[in-house]
Order: C-alpha cells, then structure tokens, then sequence
C-alpha cells in the first residue's frame, strides 16, 4: 500500500515538544500570573463568600429589577433562584463559579473586542485570524485543559486560560462582524466631514456595533460558563466540581442539583447581559 | 474659482496604467472592460465651478456621478488628475491636509441622509465640529443656529428615527451647513424624498441659496430636479461628461444623441401636447388690418412679430416688426406684400418633445393650428418652462 510508505509524522510529540518548550521559556511569564492572578481569584471569591447571601441575593435582585426595565419577572426568578442554591448548601460554589466567570469572560472582552477592531479594519488580520477563531473554536474543549495545566498547575488559573482560549471567538467574530456592518454611507458621512481613524471609531462603528458587539459578549459570557464547569477537571473549585464528583459516584441526585445551580446562574447571566443590551 | 477640475478619473480595478492608455486611445468603457477587467468609473473629466454656482451633474445610474462626486472630496481616490479648491490640489495633498478641507471647506449631504442614529437631531448636526475639537458652547450654538436655518430648531432634542424623510434630510442638511463650508456637495440629496417634499426641499435650497450663496454641487438622476435647481448641468454617460451647460442650453442645443435622450425621457414631454402650453393668439386680419395696426399690436404686446389671418381665423402667415415698419415707412397698405409664411405650425396633438424639435430654429413662434385655423401660438420660454417645472404652462384659453 502506498499509504503505508508514508513514514509516521510525530505531531503529537511535536506538540508535546513544544508545550514542553513554551512551558520553560515562559515560566518567568507564567509563574508570576499563576501567583497573581491565583491569589486575585482566590481573595475575590473569598470575599464575595464573606458577603451575607441575603444581602447578595437583594443587591442582584434590585440590580435585575432595575435592568429589566422595572419589571419584576427576572428580580423574582433572582430571588427564588439564589434561594434554592442557598438552600442545597451551594452557596460557596456558586460564588467561586461567579468569580471564574466573570473574570474568564472579562479578560474574553476586554481582548476579544481590540482583536475585533483590528479584524474589521485590516483584511489582512481577518484572514489570518479567522481561521485560529475557528481552530480555537471547534477544537474539543477538553484539550485545552491539558497545556493550561502544563502553564499554569492546577486550579483556578488555567481554568481561566482555558475558558479564555474557548470562550473568546464569538465577542471577537460579533465585534468585527459589528463593524463591517455599519452602513457605508455612515462610514462616508464621517469620513466626509473631517473625522480621524479614531473618531471614526470610537463615535460612529462602536456606537453603532455596540448591540451586535453585546450579542457577542453574551455568547462569551454563556461560554465561560460552560468552560469554566467543564475546568473543575482541573481542579477548579466551583459547581462543576459538584457535578464532576457526583458523576464519579454516579450519585444522579447531587448532581442535578449543582446542574440546576450551573442552570440558575446561567439564566441571571444571560438575561443580565440582554438587558445591557437592550437598555436605551 | 473655488473648484477646478481636471481629467479626473477613477478607474476601479488592477489595471488602471493598461487602462488608462487604452482610454488615450480612444477604447470605450466596454472595451476596456472586456481588455484589461478594468471599470472605468470617471473619464478625465474636467470642469469648472463658480463661485455661489448650482452646479447639477445629471446620469443615470452607473453613469459615474456618484464617483465623481467622491472624487471630489477624496473619499475614493482618484486615479489620475486634479481637483483644485482655492488653488490647493485636493487630489495630491496628505491626509492632514484633505481632513482639514473637509472640515472647513466641504460638506457633504448624503442620499439616504446619513444620520446618526444614536445621536440626537442637534448631535447629529454638530458632529462635524465635534470633530474639529470645537467647545460644546460654540457648536452647539452654531448647530442651533443651522438647525433654526432648515426650520428645525424646535427639534433638537429628538433622535433621527422619530423625524420623517424630509425632515431627516434637513438634519442632514444643517449638519452640512453647521460647519459653514465653502462647497456643499448632494449627492441625490433629495432622490430618497417622495415628489411632493422632494420639491418642497428643492424650494427649499433656493430660498437658502438666495441667502447663504455657498457653492453647490447637486448629483441627480431627475432632469426635472436637475433643471429646477442648476444654474448649470453637466450631464454624464459611461463616465465621461457628455455636455455642461445652461438648462436651456441642454435643452435647445442637446450635444448628442444621448443628450436628446436624456431630454427626450422627460415624461412630462411626450405627455404634454401642444394646446396644454400654447398661449392666446396675437392676430391682424388678413383683409381689415395694414402694417399700422400689426405694428400698433405688436407694440402693445411687446412682440416681435404677428400671425396673419383671414376673417375666419384662417392662418395666412406672419409679418415681423421689421417688416411692417420699414412697409409703413414706405407707405405700403396690403400685409400681404410684407407677410412671410415659413412659420412652423403644429395641431393640437402635437407633444412638447416635437414642439422642442422645431422650435428652436424657428424665427417665431411656433403657430398651433386645426384645420387651417389658428388656435394659439407657443413660445420657446413656455417649451422649456414646461419641461422644466412640471407645472402645465396654460395661456389664457385658445
């Protein structure tokens, strides 16, 4: 068979090679943000579980209130919803959760959106960066767990690593698709009238992207959370870990009660981001 | 002479030095289209604008106009020539430079109106100082000011979606003219307007016009709107200018087919007829009446000559002025010595394109007759008033 004479490529030991390598190189990068951003997220979780429940589930619930455009469905659903995890003693593992996901999705933008810019403006980085989106994008989720814990050990730290890397494409992808979709004459009437790059940007193609760009920031956001449950099989702390471990006992119970957790935070993250949306 | 412009072109593709040459040689935009996968968009046109001038440039779509009027102010490049605004040539200067034009010098009104959606009707109007780094105080008093122009003012709080189209377009407006350039350029600034408000706003910028005298360069596809607002129309096919000229100058005197085309596609030319625009006959009597009294009414009217008919109101023909005095002079008594008949006549039926033919070679004006008899007269000025206002010229009944 020809197919046979086609000696074997050693990809995998190439990669291996070069996690490896980047793991060495970078360790005077990866180690200080291990320590860093390990201990931000640890005291942000701790602190937000020395916060009283009740007065979390207030704040949130006035926030959805207000949000929603004082109607009260998502305020009530808040306040039912953050009750029941209280009640299953799930509290802890609801902030830690939070914690990874805001901050997951936090680095996701505040990237993401800067990369999208750059997409829109140069065709040259969109054929470039589109095809990693898509790479980053389709590739099992799982995988990435493995060089996040060869970066970063264990924890919550390469759980964000890895849900960055899972989680960034959409905010990207709606930011540059956001963009390109101003009207030309929009585009021109700026242009005509004297603006700079800059100006152009920041007063006419983000103000009018901002709702496409927000669609994109949902996504992100839902992402991370997916990510970040998926990340306590790398030891980070959270809902996920509920889940991961009932699985392991193939205990059905426990673990749909942290699945209805993941499920309620969920929701209050997706309908808080819309309403950011829709809000003017 | 704030603009001045020459051999511009914009040739959209990769090969513009292939097409360039080929156009010297005297190709067609099809043929360099089908040689080198070249468009040509602009051909070396070059024209001038005066100062406080409506200048209109008038195709169909694809004719090139839109791209002209980009060229203007650079936002697409140019390929090859010049436009030069106060002795600056916009074509070649930095961007430094053409920002600042196109900040003091020249606005732009757009065709869909351009708001900005987010931004309030006095936003909107001073984004163009916004730009130039302008105190919130001052622009938002001149934006007032323009707002107050258009008749605007009382809706400064409101955003663009809450204001219907002519009222969108007169936020575009003021947001021109909030900058007060030199030059406004319109692109079928009013093509996007039903007729009714689309008239109103063509009112409308005269009335400004009259006032503000900025230079203005209208892009449109409508002869009518080109012919009520420009004082000169260059008319353009395939790129190329074809004709500039007066209104009436592109009517009487069509420089080519396309041209005569062009007018002859006035709708309202092949649906008007003759007895819509024809005026009450000046006559004498071919038997009763001598030079004397054709003079006497031809003074009286202030014409220069007069229709000859029989007691029946036959037409017999015409004397002129000339004529009937030099025959009073000479003491001659009979018209029918001095009364010529090579004067054009039409019937009733006749449409305004083919009135439009005749008569502007015709030493008079052009005799409405059925069956023999006269029933009015046409003046050129109606001819070219009834193409171009699209209101009915009617005499005095015939």
């Amino acid at each position: 068979m020809v197919l046979d004479n086609i000696p074997y490529i050693p990809v995998a030991d190439g990669i291996d090679w070069t996690v490896d390598k980047i793991t060495d190189w970078f360790s005077w990068l990866f180690d200080p943000i291990k320590d860093g951003f390990g201990w931000l997220l640890d005291n942000s979780a701790d602190y937000l579980s020395m916060v009283p429940p009740i007065v979390i589930i207030i704040l949130v619930a006035i926030l959805a209130f207000l949000l929603s455009g004082k109607k009260f469905g998502l305020a009530a659903f808040t306040i039912v919803g953050l009750i029941f995890v209280h009640n299953q003693g799930l509290w802890e593992e609801l902030m830690f959760t939070f914690t990874l996901v805001f901050y997951a999705s936090l680095i996701s933008v505040l990237v993401g959106i800067p990369v999208g810019i750059l997409m829109s403006k140069s065709k040259l980085a969109e054929n470039i960066i589109t095809p990693v989106l898509d790479f980053m994008q389709t590739m099992p989720a799982f995988v990435y767990l493995i060089p996040a814990v060869a970066f970063f050990g264990i924890g919550m730290v390469p759980g964000v690593f890895a849900s960055f890397i899972f989680a960034t494409p959409p905010v990207v992808r709606f930011t540059n698709l956001g963009i390109r979709q101003v009207s030309k004459e929009l585009v021109e009437a700026s242009d005509a009238f004297g603006a700079t790059g800059n100006q152009k940007l920041f007063k006419v193609e983000l103000p009018m992207a901002r709702r496409t760009i927000m669609a994109g920031v949902n996504q992100t956001v839902m992402l991370s959370l997916s990510m970040v449950v998926i990340a306590s099989m790398i030891g980070a702390p959270g809902l996920g870990r509920e889940v991961l471990s009932a699985l392991q006992r193939a205990d059905a119970g426990p673990g749909f009660v942290a699945g209805f957790g993941i499920v309620i935070l969920a929701i209050i993250i997706d309908r808080f981001t819309q309403n950011l949306n829709k809000e003017k | 002479m704030p603009i001045k412009v020459e051999n511009l072109s914009k040739i959209f593709g990769k090969k513009t030095k292939e097409a360039t040459k080929l156009l010297d040689e005297g190709y067609s935009k099809e043929e360099v289209l089908e040689k080198t996968g070249c468009t040509v968009g602009v051909n070396r046109a070059t024209f001038e604008v005066e100062e406080g001038e409506v200048f209109v440039i008038m195709g169909l779509s694809g004719s090139g106009k839109s791209t002209l009027l980009r060229l203007l102010n650079r936002l697409i490049e140019p390929t090859e020539g010049s436009v030069e605004i106060d002795g600056q040539n916009l074509a070649t200067m930095n961007k430094e430079d053409l920002r600042e034009i196109r900040r003091t010098k020249m606005s732009m009104v757009f065709q869909k109106f351009a708001l900005f959606p987010f931004r309030t009707v006095l936003d909107n109007a001073e984004f163009g100082l916004e730009v130039q780094g302008i105190e919130k105080e001052e622009r938002t008093q001149k934006a007032k000011e323009a707002l107050d122009l258009v008749g605007l003012g009382g809706y400064v709080n409101q955003y663009p979606s809450q204001l219907s189209g002519g009222m969108q377009q007169r936020v575009g407006l003021a947001r021109a003219l909030t900058n007060d350039p030199e030059v406004l350029l319109m692109d079928e600034a009013f093509s996007a307007l039903d007729p009714l408000i689309r008239k109103d706003m063509q009112d409308e910028l005269l009335d400004l016009q009259e006032t503000m005298k900025k230079t203005i360069i209208f892009i449109t596809h409508d002869l009518d709107e080109a012919l009520r607002i420009g004082d000169r129309i260059a008319l353009m096919k395939d790129g190329s200018i074809v004709q500039i000229g007066t209104p009436e100058e592109i009517l009487i005197n069509p420089a080519n087919d396309y041209v005569e085309k062009f007018v002859e596609d006035v709708d309202r030319s092949k649906v008007l007829t003759a007895d819509k625009i024809m005026k009450r006959p000046e006559t004498v009597d071919y038997d009763k009446h001598g030079p004397r009294v054709a003079l006497e009414r031809m003074r009286e009217q202030g014409l220069s000559s007069i229709f000859v008919t029989d007691r029946s109101r036959n037409l017999k023909g015409y004397v002129t002025a000339e004529d009937a005095r030099k025959a009073r002079e000479e003491g001659v008594s009979q018209l029918s010595s001095i009364m010529k008949d090579d004067m054009p006549t039409v019937d009733l039926e006749t449409s305004i394109q083919d009135i439009f033919n005749i008569i502007h070679d015709a030493p008079v004006p052009v005799a409405v007759t059925e069956d023999g008899k006269l029933r009015g007269v046409i003046v050129r000025g109606a001819v070219i008033a009834a193409l171009a206002d699209g209101n009915e010229v009617n005499g005095d009944g015939a």
